[in-house]
């Protein structure tokens, strides 16, 4: 059995209304389970770009790129190189309180992360990256009391002068 | 020149080659109504009893030409009752442009009168859809539904049109018939692939299904079949593609294929499957399908290569090309190892036939009802079925002379697709058609008898009449201990005067020779026929692989 494996598939497809759905309503149909989504604008405004995280074996990863082929609306398919550029985006509120402050701003500034709000009893931190790095953060995060948290999916593009279309 | 957007859709419908519709008027397509009743001259428009056997009307129009079948129904309900008919062509790949009128732009999602979200609730059941809220799109929109629809693998496409877009107005410009897109050709290695392992089998078998019927390739099968001395099965949507009456063809294989041509398949040390997407009525368990065997396989879906079975050479393409290119290559072979196997296979199967028929003691046979329909249909007869067992009958006893000629719901196994379908065919093809089906099924929509009586559409309705729902009642005979639930349908319908109640004609029919006289007479009358046509409510279908079984668990006696 071969073994399950994480993938980031990129996606050009239509700027149109409903063109979401015509995506994830294919996934729930065929049973695929996604990590994480992103969808978002691109260079060109007749196209969105959809940032498709999943785990699954070689079977998973053909089937998903060939049924998201099949619809009209999607233009592009690529699976990304593990070595392209992948980057998520965290807000996350913590407490703030005298013993714990100072850690966490040691934290912020290891990891290169910013605060954003601040008020006496809670930090709102902004933290980009790869999505390892995000868990880590979250892990480093935890004892000092996380009050609320929103994560992206990942945005991804391949190295170098490469793109979908070349 | 500057039409009305319900204009604008007919006349880009007659621009696109459509000669005839199908569908039922409501709100909010009076204007496409209006705009059809001036073109009538150049537009047929049927009217059905109801959306649904108007959708499965347009998809037996299809399923007889291969031209693009048309359907028109209004908001709401008349949407929403398209939806079975457009399944059904879903997951039977039938070319289809469905049209749907909608609220104005401006009571769009407010949950006015008649309103749904019609794209949404197709989306997964038709190849695309589209919503067009502006009438300048309109045009375009139904072209590219055209080309969407007969390109590549084929489909339903629905076209869903608010009211104001129908009464605005826009320049209209005639255009040529869209062409589909082009496929494309396979690369000259796999090809070369192909060609190697075809001509290095033993034993091979030839696998066609819905993918290679409607290409017209079945002298040229027929030919490579000769050539590589194999044999020919084929799936249930693959039966009319090659004559029948070939002596290389096995029939239809799987869960109630011919012995024969199941017994190959398993035998086969390769198999060129043309057009098939491996379902699992068609493998059963697939990881004991053709383990060892080699696949080679065509199709112009690249998804459904390796999707349920995994193949040796999976050749995504123009499969007319790919086919013609491969069996160049093949030299001519000789495998009398193979014959004998085989011709062995079909004395099993034909002597498994005959003790069915001499245990049947019943005054009227399902096999004896094929047998007088294959002496007696006309030649190019159309063949249109319901579901259930009197469907599985046919595809194992009916002998299709040429392709096009045999209109079932496969994939979706839809009850009271039928009398529509048949319909649809018969006004595609001026042919004769014949509909086998059951009691059950013909419940279903049998008030489309009133529209074959009013536009007098000679369709012959068999209908096999044995008081219950036959193929589910052989399930609960098999693996439900006899509890007949709700499969004994006890109804009191006298389907001869309920004929004449349309004003069809109807006839009876207990033994051969009354069915054999009653159908002659049905091919004659040039009109809507009924024969109620009783059969033993204890007939199997044989042989049958059990649900999840395999080849090696196939039932051949009762």
């Amino acid at each position: 059995m071969e073994q399950k494996k994480q993938f980031v598939i990129a996606v050009y497809v239509d700027n149109q209304a409903g063109v979401l759905t015509r995506v994830t309503g294919m996934f729930t149909r065929r049973g695929f389970n996604i990590d994480a989504l992103t969808v978002g604008e691109t260079e060109s405004p007749a196209y969105s770009r959809i940032t498709i995280t999943l785990s699954g074996d070689r079977y998973a990863r053909e089937q998903l790129i060939n049924q998201l082929r099949k619809l009209y609306s999607v233009k592009k398919v690529e699976v990304l190189d593990d070595d392209c550029i992948k980057r998520g985006l965290m807000l996350i509120k913590v407490k703030n309180t005298a013993q714990t402050r100072s850690d966490v701003l040691a934290a912020v500034d290891v990891y290169r992360a910013k605060v954003i709000d601040y008020t006496t009893d809670a930090m709102s931190i902004e933290i980009t990256g790869d999505p390892s790095k995000i868990d880590a953060f979250i892990k480093l995060m935890m004892p000092f009391g996380i009050i609320e948290m929103c994560r992206t999916g990942i945005v991804a593009l391949e190295r170098g002068n490469n793109t979908l279309f070349n | 020149m500057k039409l009305t957007g319900a204009e604008i859709v007919i006349k880009t419908l007659i621009e696109q080659g459509t000669t005839d519709v199908f569908g039922y008027p409501g709100g909010q397509v009076l204007n496409l109504y209006d705009a059809l009743y001036k073109e009538s001259e150049n537009i047929n428009h049927i009217l059905t009893a109801h959306e649904q056997g108007a959708s499965h009307a347009a998809d037996g129009y299809s399923r007889a030409t291969g031209k693009v079948g048309v359907v028109i129904a209004t908001s709401g309900p008349g949407a929403t009752n398209l939806v079975t008919g457009i399944a059904t062509a879903m997951l039977d790949s039938i070319p289809m442009v469905a049209i749907t009128g909608n609220v104005p732009n401006s009571l769009i999602g407010k949950d006015s009168f008649q309103e749904i979200d019609i794209t949404g609730v197709t989306l997964p059941i038709t190849k695309h859809n589209f919503f067009v809220s502006r009438v300048e799109d309109l045009a375009d929109t139904v072209r590219e539904a055209f080309r969407i629809a007969k390109s590549g693998r084929p489909g339903p496409v629905l076209i869903d049109i608010p009211k104001d877009v129908q009464i605005a107005t826009y320049e209209y410009e005639p255009q040529p018939v869209v062409e589909k897109i082009p496929l494309d050709l396979a690369r000259q290695e796999e090809i070369d692939e192909a060609i190697r392992l075809l001509n290095e089998a033993e034993r091979p078998y030839i696998y066609i299904g819905g993918g290679a019927a409607g290409l017209g390739l079945g002298k040229e099968i027929e030919a490579l079949a000769e050539r590589l001395d194999g044999y020919i099965g084929c799936t249930f949507m693959g039966l009319s593609a090659v004559n029948n009456d070939c002596d290389r063809f096995l029939g239809m294989q799987g869960m109630h294929g011919h012995y024969a041509s199941s017994m190959a398949q398993k035998e086969a040390d390769l198999i060129f499957a043309i057009g098939v997407r491996f379902s699992d009525r068609a493998t059963g368990n697939v990881k004991k399908f053709a383990t060892g065997t080699k696949i080679v396989q065509l199709d112009p879906d690249f998804a459904e290569i390796n999707k349920n079975v995994q193949v040796d050479v999976g050749i995504v393409g123009d499969v007319a090309d790919s086919f013609a290119r491969i069996a160049k290559g093949v030299a001519q072979k000789s495998h009398p190892e193979w014959k004998k196997t085989v011709e062995q296979l079909r004395v099993d199967e034909n002597r498994y036939i005959a003790e069915a028929e001499q245990e049947a003691n019943a005054p009227l046979t399902p096999k004896q009802i094929f047998d007088i329909i294959n002496a007696r249909k006309p030649a190019g007869t159309v063949i249109a079925t319901d579901v259930g067992q009197h469907q599985m009958w046919t595809a194992q006893y009916v002998s299709f002379d040429r392709p096009r000629r045999f209109v079932s719901s496969g994939g979706l196994g839809t009850r009271g697709f039928g009398l529509g379908a048949a319909i649809g065919a018969q006004v595609a093809t001026g042919d004769c058609t014949v509909l086998i089906t059951g009691d059950g099924s013909f419940g279903m929509n049998l008030n489309e008898l009133a529209t074959a009586v009013s536009y007098n559409i000679p369709v012959i309705i068999v209908l096999m009449n044995n008081g219950v729902l036959g193929m589910v009642r052989q399930w609960q005979t098999l693996f439900f201990g006899k509890r007949y639930s709700n499969t004994v349908l006890g109804r009191q319908t006298d389907f001869v005067k309920l004929a004449e109640a349309f004003g069809a004609r109807g006839y009876r029919a207990a033994t051969p020779e009354e069915f054999e006289e009653a159908f002659v007479k049905a091919i004659a009358d040039r009109c809507p026929v009924v024969i109620d046509t009783l059969i033993d409510s204890d007939a199997f279908v044989l042989p049958m692989l059990p649900p999840g079984g395999s080849i090696d668990d196939i039932i051949v006696r009762k």
